[in-house]
C-alpha cells in the first residue's frame, strides 16, 4: 500500500535510528500476518472478519483495530455530458450492461462507454461488491463483458475527458479538473452527494472505505508512538497527498 | 606454436558450439517450464468451461475464446496494414529511391525499430483514439483497429529491413537481363526481382505476424481490453482484449498455483503454439522454395 509505505519512509527521517519495513501482498495477507504474530502493525483496506479475530484469539493474538484514512471512489463523465447525478442502483444498472444509452438514466442519446480497472485492482472488486452488487453478498450481478478494462488510473482519465459516452470510477486523488465528477444517492434516498473530505467523514458519501491497521492488543512503546504520529496533522497530509481522505481527529 | 593454435582454434569451436545449442536449450527449457505450468489448468478447469466465451477470473470464469479471438483481429489487422507497407517501403529502398534517400530511409526505419511500445501506447491513446472514435462515429476509440494500426507501424520496420535485405541479395544480372529483354522497371521489379526475392520477403512477413501477435504493451493501452468474443465484422471497431495484455496484466497479482494462475500459463502455451505454427510455416515455405529454384539452376 503506497500510503503505508509514504508514511514509513516520513518516520523514518524524523526518527533515523527506527527502522520500519513494509511488505505488500493484500489485506488478507496482512491480517494472516498478524495472526500469525509476524507482523506488529496490518494494514488492511477492509475490516477484519469474525473467522479471523477467531483464529487471532485462538493464538493468543488480540486485533486492534485502527482506522486510519478514508477512500473514496468517485464517479466520473466527460464535461460535455449534461448528466449530473446517478443513484447507486443507475450506477449498478449501467455497469452490469442493463442501461446502454444514456438517455436512460436523463442524457442524451449516446451509447454508454463504461470503463473499470482491471480485476486485480482493489477498487474494482471493492466496486463490484459495493456498487454494482450494493453490498448484498448474493447478488449475482457482474460487470457487462463490455466494460474496458485499462491497466491504469491515468488511462481511465484519460479516456472519459477525451469521450462523452463513457463513464469510470477512480479514486478522488485521481481526479482532475478534465473530468466531471456526478452526485452519488444512497439505494432509497433522493439526496445526491459529491464526494469530498467532509461528506466522506460524515458518511454521507456512499462509495466509500474505511482504511484500517491492526495491533495485537493495546500498542505499547515505539508502536504507539508510531500510531500517534499517523493520527497528527502532518502524517495525515501525507493522506491527503496521496489522494485519500484523512480523518478529522 | 602449432600445438597453441590447435587449442586456440578447439577454444573457439567449443564456445561458439555451446552458444548455438543454447539456443535450444533456452527454448526447451522455456517450453517445459510453460507446459509444467500451464498444464495443470486443464486438470482445475474444465475443458468446456476454458473454451467458453466469458472471461472474469477473479469469479471463476476462464472462458480464454474471446482471448484467442482478439489476439487474432488485432494481428489480421496490423498484418493487412503492415505487408502492404512493409514491402513497399522495401522495394522503395531497394529498387527505386536514389543513393540519397535510401541513406536517409534506412536509418529512420531503425529508429521507427528501436520506438519503444510504450510510447506508441501513449501516442494511441492521447491522439489516435480520439481520432479514430471522432472519424468512424465510434462509441469509443479504444479499439481493435487502433491497436491494429499501432501494431503496423511496429510490424513495418521488421518487414522493411528483412525484405530490403533480400531484394538487395538479388544479384544485378537479373534486373540486367530483364532489362535488356525491354522490361520496364515496374515488370522488372514484378516479374523479376520480387520473385528471387520471395523466400526472404516470406520470411518477412511471417516476422511481422509474430511481432504483432507477441506485442503486449500497446495492445493494452490501446485496445479497451474488453474480453468479448468477436463475431462479424464490426469487431475491427469495437474493443477487444488479447492473450498478451491478460497475461501482462493479471500475472502480477495471482495467487502463485493457483488455477488463475494456471490458466494464465494456459494461453502462454497457446500463444507459443501460434509463434510455432508461424514459423514452421515460415520455414516450410522458404524450404520449399530453395528445392524448386534449385531445381531450375541444374
Amino acid at each position: 500500500m503506497n500510503l503505508a509505505l509514504a508514511w514509513a519512509e516520513e518516520y523514518q527521517n524524523i526518527h533515523p535510528n527506527i527502522s520500519l519495513s513494509v511488505t505488500g501482498g493484500g489485506s488478507g495477507t496482512g491480517i494472516a500476518a498478524l495472526i500469525n504474530n509476524t507482523v506488529d502493525i496490518a494494514n488492511a483496506s477492509r475490516s477484519i472478519k469474525d473467522k479471523e479475530i477467531e483464529n487471532a484469539n485462538e493464538n493468543n493474538v488480540e486485533p486492534l483495530e485502527f482506522v486510519i484514512a478514508r477512500d473514496a471512489i468517485a464517479v466520473i463523465i466527460n464535461p460535455e455530458n449534461p448528466v449530473e447525478k446517478l443513484s447507486l442502483q443507475q450506477i449498478s444498472d449501467i455497469y452490469s450492461g442493463k442501461f446502454t444509452n444514456w438517455s436512460e438514466v436523463g442524457g442524451e442519446d449516446r451509447p454508454i462507454v463504461r470503463l473499470s480497472r482491471e480485476t486485480n485492482s482493489g477498487t474494482h472488486v471493492y466496486f463490484l461488491e459495493q456498487v454494482l452488487r450494493l453490498g448484498d453478498k448474493e447478488n449475482p450481478t457482474f460487470f457487462s463483458p463490455l466494460t474496458l478494462l485499462l491497466p491504469s488510473s491515468e488511462g481511465i482519465i484519460s479516456e472519459v475527458s477525451q469521450n462523452p459516452n463513457a463513464i469510470g470510477y477512480d479514486g478522488l486523488g485521481y481526479i482532475t479538473d478534465e473530468v466531471k465528477v456526478v452526485g452519488v444517492s444512497q439505494v432509497g434516498s433522493t439526496e445526491y452527494i459529491y464526494p469530498s473530505v467532509a461528506t466522506v467523514n460524515s458518511g454521507e458519501y456512499p462509495i466509500a472505505r474505511d482504511l484500517y491497521m491492526y495491533t495485537n492488543g493495546q500498542p505499547v512503546g515505539e508502536i504507539e508512538e508510531y500510531l500517534n504520529w499517523i493520527f497528527s496533522e502532518a502524517a495525515q497530509e501525507i493522506v491527503a497527498e496521496l489522494g485519500f481522505v484523512p480523518i478529522i481527529k | 606454436m602449432e600445438r597453441k593454435e590447435a587449442f586456440q582454434t578447439f577454444l573457439i569451436t567449443t564456445f561458439i558450439r555451446i552458444s548455438g545449442y543454447s539456443t535450444i536449450f533456452f527454448v526447451g527449457m522455456i517450453l517445459v517450464f510453460i507446459l509444467g505450468q500451464g498444464l495443470p489448468a486443464l486438470k482445475e478447469v474444465e475443458l468446456s468451461s476454458l473454451f467458453s466465451t466469458r472471461w472474469y477470473p477473479i469469479e471463476g470464469f476462464f472462458g480464454i475464446l474471446p482471448l484467442i479471438g482478439g489476439s487474432i483481429v488485432v494481428t489480421i489487422g496490423a498484418t493487412l496494414i503492415a505487408v502492404p507497407f512493409g514491402i513497399g517501403t522495401a522495394i522503395y529502398i531497394s529498387e527505386i529511391a536514389p543513393r540519397w534517400a535510401r541513406e536517409l530511409l534506412k536509418p529512420l526505419v531503425e529508429v521507427l525499430a528501436g520506438l519503444p511500445s510504450v510510447v506508441l501506447g501513449f501516442i494511441g491513446i492521447v491522439s489516435l483514439s480520439p481520432f479514430i472514435r471522432e472519424f468512424f462515429n465510434l462509441p469509443t476509440g479504444l479499439s481493435a483497429l487502433t491497436g491494429s494500426l499501432l501494431l503496423g507501424a511496429i510490424a513495418i520496420p521488421t518487414i522493411v529491413s528483412v525484405a530490403e535485405d533480400a531484394l538487395d541479395s538479388v544479384p544485378k544480372e537479373y534486373r540486367d537481363g530483364a532489362f535488356a529483354l525491354g522490361a520496364t522497371k515496374w515488370q522488372t521489379i514484378w516479374t523479376v526481382t520480387l520473385p528471387a526475392a520471395k523466400s526472404g520477403v516470406l520470411t518477412a512477413i511471417m516476422l511481422g505476424i509474430a511481432r504483432s501477435i507477441g506485442e503486449t504493451m500497446t495492445v493494452m493501452m490501446v485496445t479497451g481490453n474488453a474480453p468479448v468474443l468477436p463475431t462479424g465484422l464490426e469487431a475491427i471497431v469495437s474493443p477487444i482484449r488479447t492473450m498478451t495484455a491478460t497475461i501482462a496484466a493479471e500475472m502480477g497479482e495471482v495467487a502463485n498455483g493457483g488455477s488463475h494462475y494456471a490458466v494464465l500459463f494456459f494461453i502462454a502455451i497457446v500463444l507459443f503454439l501460434i509463434s510455432l505454427v508461424i514459423n514452421i510455416a515460415a520455414s516450410a515455405v522458404v524450404f520449399r522454395e530453395t528445392k524448386r529454384s534449385e531445381k531450375i539452376l541444374s
